[in-house]
């Protein structure tokens, strides 16, 4: 019996337009910045709604991330928007110095996340971005997986005090998550209950945990799959209390295996409870052009490598 | 009562030996841009803001202070502790373990009277725009000012912040440049020439006076009333600060030496005995 379905694919990037929209209307003190990507991260409805709370800034990021964290200063909650690549790597000294170091509360949203973005190739796309925000001291750092858990943690981060980098993807991919289930930062969600396996996996990779779970079961493995949308802080009871019960882990997500979801996992086990771990992730390269699907088959980010690697984890856990 | 010159004056020179002193006492920090900029902190902070006496972050109500160029924390923290922030005795811990007196200011130790922190160049005037387009949306009345080395305009982010506020008629907003003409590998011309500064913000479309003696507190009082009259007409407003580094040192001036570099305990001396201890006291 399948938990969760697939209830109409949509793009994450939407959910973060709707959020933004529907703060727009409850809570006075958010405003938006934007680098001349309204389009693109879903923010014209706040735009249109709240024009005096809504700041273009152009194509200057690091300006853009400079005022935002002025803007705290006079009680303002901002949500800056343009793709990962420019809301991270471009501006790491501004977000370092005038957000995290100073900590201001500005939440840095950050669309178009990963290779997914697809043709554009690898100067829009990120593959770090998770790296280099979660070694920022006080970053709270989440990647959400469907739309409606886009839409949820853009609610929930405005009620959070304190710098948050919020990270989604262009595609449109299944929309799975229940509607309007409050979404709660640094707590993972257990998706799918198993005893063989744990497949630890965040954006919109989970999706694809939950299609390998549904091959493995029709292979006789039992897999356990964790929706980890807060890499930091990391739920790391969720992670434990799962792995005594499989003995074994696979950590799947669209980013570098180096500095990603996988080596935060890893490094709860290694102090913990040392077990096996396997990566679904980009092996420390650059992306390139291509369409989302193709991309994410090249670089081994499918459901089908999820398996791959639970069938070999679980092997490695049996020599022992 | 706001204080007069004369007690202006006293003060800075209190100051002058606070900032010696406490860069002295750790043999590191950056008297130069420090002791250039005395005059205009004790002027901004003494006479010209309107401000609040305790500290709150957010800053309703009143005149806000952004330190862009945080090398110069010496005069910094001796002001804001002159000023009531926090207490004078505690600019003895400048630099050492454990201090809220960061090397260059910061935030998360709660140093009360900073409100960013500073240090890596080019961020301040985003940040002092951001927080003057808050205080427009507050319908706070109240100013923003922004302090900015004249080297640190060679960071780019400055020129994305002066494009920004005029577009967007950040008219709350008096951002000061220090030009001493000086930065850590000699004279600004030589290591990259900034041109006419004044021709500068203006082509940026932002209304510029100067003040030709940054180091007199009359001219400085002067220029800033100036200055105020001149917000609230639709652009944003940039002072010309012409200072001298090292003012009131004479072997600290004229020279980018002192930039980053402490007194031994001779020049110490020396530079004391040109800046008498005054009825305010030594920390």
């Amino acid at each position: 019996m399948k938990k969760y379905t697939n209830t109409g694919s949509k793009d994450t990037r939407s959910g973060f337009g709707a959020g933004l929209t529907e703060l727009g209307q409850k809570n006075e003190s958010v405003v938006a910045l934007c680098a001349d990507l309204i389009g693109s991260l879903k923010m014209d409805d706040f735009k249109k709604n709240h024009p005096e709370r809504f700041f273009q800034v152009g194509i200057a990021e690091a300006n853009m991330i400079g005022i935002a964290a002025g803007m705290t200063i006079g009680g303002k909650i901002p949500f800056t928007g343009t793709f990962a690549n420019f809301s991270t790597g471009r501006v790491y000294d501004q977000i370092r110095q005038s957000v995290a170091y100073s900590e201001k509360n500005v939440k840095i949203c950050a669309s178009h996340a990963g290779l997914t973005l697809g043709e554009d190739g690898a100067t829009h796309q990120i593959l770090e971005d998770i790296g280099l925000m979660k070694m920022l001291p006080g970053m709270t750092v989440i990647n959400t997986c469907d739309y409606n858990q886009t839409k949820a943690a853009t609610l929930a981060i405005a009620e959070y005090d304190g710098p948050v980098y919020l990270r989604f993807g262009r595609p449109v991919v299944p929309n799975f998550m229940p509607e309007n289930e409050k979404f709660e930062i640094g707590k993972a969600v257990l998706l799918q209950e198993g005893k063989d396996v744990t497949i630890v996996a965040t954006g919109h990779l989970v999706w694809e945990a939950l299609l390998a779970a549904e091959t493995l079961e029709a292979k006789g493995i039992s897999a356990e799959v964790i929706n980890i949308h807060t890499i930091k802080p990391l739920d790391e009871e969720a992670i434990l209390r799962s792995v005594a019960k499989t003995g074994c882990v696979v950590t799947a997500e669209e980013h570098n295996f180096l500095g990603g979801l996988g080596e935060s996992v890893a490094r709860v086990l290694a102090l913990n409870n040392p077990l096996p771990q396997e990566f679904v992730a980009v092996q420390d390269t650059f992306g390139e052009s291509g369409t989302p699907d193709e991309l994410m088959e090249k670089y081994g980010l499918k459901a089908a490598n999820i398996v791959e690697k639970a069938e070999v984890v679980i092997n490695r856990k049996f020599k022992r | 009562m706001k204080p007069n010159t004369q007690q202006l004056t006293e003060l800075t020179t209190q100051v002058r030996r606070d900032i010696l002193r406490m860069v002295h006492a750790v043999n590191s920090g950056h008297p130069g841009g420090s002791l250039g900029c005395a005059e205009y902190l004790v002027s901004l902070y003494q006479a010209i803001m309107n401000r609040k006496e305790t500290f709150s972050m957010d800053g309703e109500g009143e005149d806000l202070f952004f330190l862009s160029n945080g090398h110069i924390s010496p005069v910094f923290y001796s002001v804001l502790a002159r000023s009531g922030y926090f207490p004078v005795a505690e600019l003895a811990t400048f630099r050492k373990l454990n201090t809220r007196l960061q090397g260059h200011p910061c935030t998360h130790d709660k140093l009360p009277g900073v409100r960013m922190a500073s240090g890596s160049l080019g961020q301040g005037l985003s940040v002092g725009i951001g927080a003057a387009q808050a205080k427009k949306l507050n319908k706070d009345e109240h100013l923003v000012y922004v302090l900015l080395g004249d080297g640190e305009l060679q960071e780019g982010q400055n020129w994305e912040a002066m494009m920004y506020a005029s577009a967007n008629k950040v008219d709350n907003l008096i951002a000061t440049v220090d030009l001493n003409g000086k930065q850590i590998d000699g004279p600004t011309e030589d290591v990259l020439n900034l041109g006419s500064m004044k021709a500068k913000f203006e082509a940026f479309d932002w209304t510029v006076i100067e003040i030709k003696e940054g180091n007199s507190i009359e001219a400085i009082l002067k220029g800033y009333e100036q200055a105020k009259a001149l917000t609230k007409q639709g652009k944003p407003v940039c002072v010309l600060l012409h200072t001298e580094m090292g003012n009131g040192v004479d072997f600290m001036m004229g020279t980018h030496a002192w930039h980053g570099k402490a007194p031994n305990d001779a020049q110490l001396e020396e530079a004391l005995t040109q800046n008498p201890e005054t009825s305010f006291g030594d920390y």
